[in-house]
């Protein structure tokens, strides 16, 4: 059984350097760095994010606790209190993701803007990832854009069955079946994204309603959009950022439409967050977040491409 | 057979997938930043060979395939069947022409190749990387050509046809990549 980490010295050395610019990047425009729990009472409903759950043990024994999928409620429940602009760096586990790309524990930078919209923290984002990569050129892609520059398809307008053909035609994708999100996220990861990895650093915004997870849903050109964002480089997905729902009710309203579906795809529902409905209620000012993964930024920064080459320890390894 | 899922999915990993037996062998997770997570697996079809890539969700599974690989000895051809042996336990198996396939133009009575039996019965047959076989007709040898490049086709006893040099000769045995279906060199008796 193989003892040694799996990243070299030098990463370990790269690894440090870089969360040293982070917190000098945030330091300097007066960002707050703070700390939440990794162990939270509730967690989260969408359903394509399952946490892992940590059920042994007296302090548990009344109700299991949810290692964080990522600080976002807790960091909310902050800003609701009046913390102003705050970042944190800090470990975030998603249960059944591992590959080349991912590990069911990883380190995410999320910071939050009052004040900011989407956009303004886009500029941001490319701020800080060109602190830590060097400078070079950016642009930013609406979700329709992408998918007619580089399939050809409005994902907008295209009805199921289209966006199934367009994925049928060019992969066996045996008997998969879902619904209008599930073939846009099918192409998305096998067309979409390889078109992605010429395209240097990109920044899409403006997702399908249906996609927008915490983000404000707003109407442009005649159709619904979540204000949400991805940024890309050369491919890799590294962030993913919101300009914030504010609204209590319509995020209690996402929640349990998030576990009507989790129960018709036969999953378990999952308990709502009430603190951060609370939090909503009391009044999140208006704000942008975002996520950004740090293993991978690390990846970027030293030309590695299998994240367990850059984590002294992978899943594997721990 | 226990079943296997996404994330169980490793390389060499054998599985049932539309009736036949495959080998994984890489998988690949992808997810979109929010929304489905896939795994794009390539697969041998084990039966047919035939190497491609299908697209699972993530999390869904298949039925492990009984498949194994065993070290056989080659016994004989009795016309219809390959005959093997497993030296251990003196078990014969009867491979047919479809589990063969190409194969048979590298198999000499007693070399060790090494037989995948599916539910029990051979499915197909792999032979050593590299063998030696006589020849049983090429064109006259060109005494003293051993310098000089060019080469000429030669039958050996399996059947096989190899690109052999312009010196040797009919009766000789060579060494053959059974990879690659090339020359390696002359074995001397």
């Amino acid at each position: 059984m193989p003892w040694q980490p799996g990243a070299g010295l030098d990463q370990l050395r790269a690894r440090a350097g870089l969360l040293a610019t982070l917190r000098r990047f945030f330091d300097e425009r007066g960002v707050l760095e703070v700390e939440t729990p990794l162990l939270c009472s509730a967690g989260i409903t969408d359903p394509a994010i399952e946490p892992l759950i940590v059920g042994e043990g007296r302090s548990v024994a009344a109700a299991p606790r949810y290692l964080q999928t990522s600080p976002e409620y807790a960091m909310k429940r902050l800003l609701a209190a009046g913390s102003g602009p705050i970042y944190q760096i800090a470990r975030a586990f998603r249960d059944g993701e591992a590959g080349a790309r991912h590990n069911p524990e990883f380190s995410l930078l999320e910071w939050y803007r009052p004040g900011f919209d989407h956009h303004a923290l886009m500029d941001e984002v490319a701020a800080l990832v060109c602190a830590c990569l060097g400078q070079r050129p950016w642009r930013k892609l609406s979700y329709r854009a992408l998918f007619v520059d580089s399939i050809g398809i409005d994902p907008f307008s295209a009805s199921s069955a289209q966006l199934e053909t367009q994925a049928r035609a060019a992969h066996d994708l045996g008997d998969l079946a879902g619904d209008r999100d599930f073939w846009l996220d099918v192409l998305l990861t096998h067309q979409v994204e390889p078109w992605l990895a010429g395209q240097g650093l990109c920044f899409v915004y403006d997702y399908p309603a249906t996609q927008a997870a915490l983000s404000r849903i707003v109407t442009v050109d005649g159709v619904a959009v979540g204000q949400r964002f991805e940024l890309y480089i050369d491919g890799v997905e590294l962030a993913n950022g919101y300009c914030e729902l504010t609204d209590a009710s319509e995020q209690r309203a996402r929640f349990i439409a998030d576990n009507e579906r989790r129960r018709a795809l036969g999953q378990a529902p999952r308990p709502i967050d009430e603190r951060l409905l609370a939090a909503l209620d009391a009044g999140l000012p208006a704000c942008s977040g975002v996520a950004l993964g740090v293993d991978r930024l690390l990846m970027l920064a030293t030309g590695e491409t299998d994240i367990r080459r850059v984590l002294a320890f992978d899943w594997e390894r721990s | 057979m226990a079943n296997y899922s996404t994330n169980e999915f490793r390389s060499g990993l054998k599985v049932m997938l539309d009736g036949d037996p495959c080998s994984i062998l890489e998988n690949e997770f992808v997810k979109p930043g929010k929304g489905q997570a896939f795994n794009r697996v390539r697969l041998r079809n084990l039966a047919t060979g035939r190497v491609w890539e299908r697209t699972f969700k993530s999390g869904d599974s298949l039925e492990g395939a009984d498949v194994m690989d065993r070290d056989m000895q080659y016994l004989y051809n009795d016309g219809e069947f390959w005959h093997f042996m497993e030296p251990g336990t003196f078990e014969q198996f009867q491979a047919d022409a479809k589990a063969v396939g190409d194969s048979h133009l590298w198999l000499k009575e007693q070399d060790e190749c090494v037989v995948t039996l599916y539910n029990g019965s051979p499915l197909s047959v792999t032979p050593p990387n590299f063998v030696e076989l006589e020849i049983v007709e090429t064109d006259p040898g060109l005494k003293g050509d051993t310098a000089q490049g060019g080469s000429k086709p030669a039958t050996l006893v399996t059947g096989a046809v190899v690109k052999v040099p312009l010196f040797i000769t009919t009766g000789e045995v060579v060494r053959v990549d059974t990879r690659t279906g090339e020359y390696q060199n002359r074995v001397s008796k």
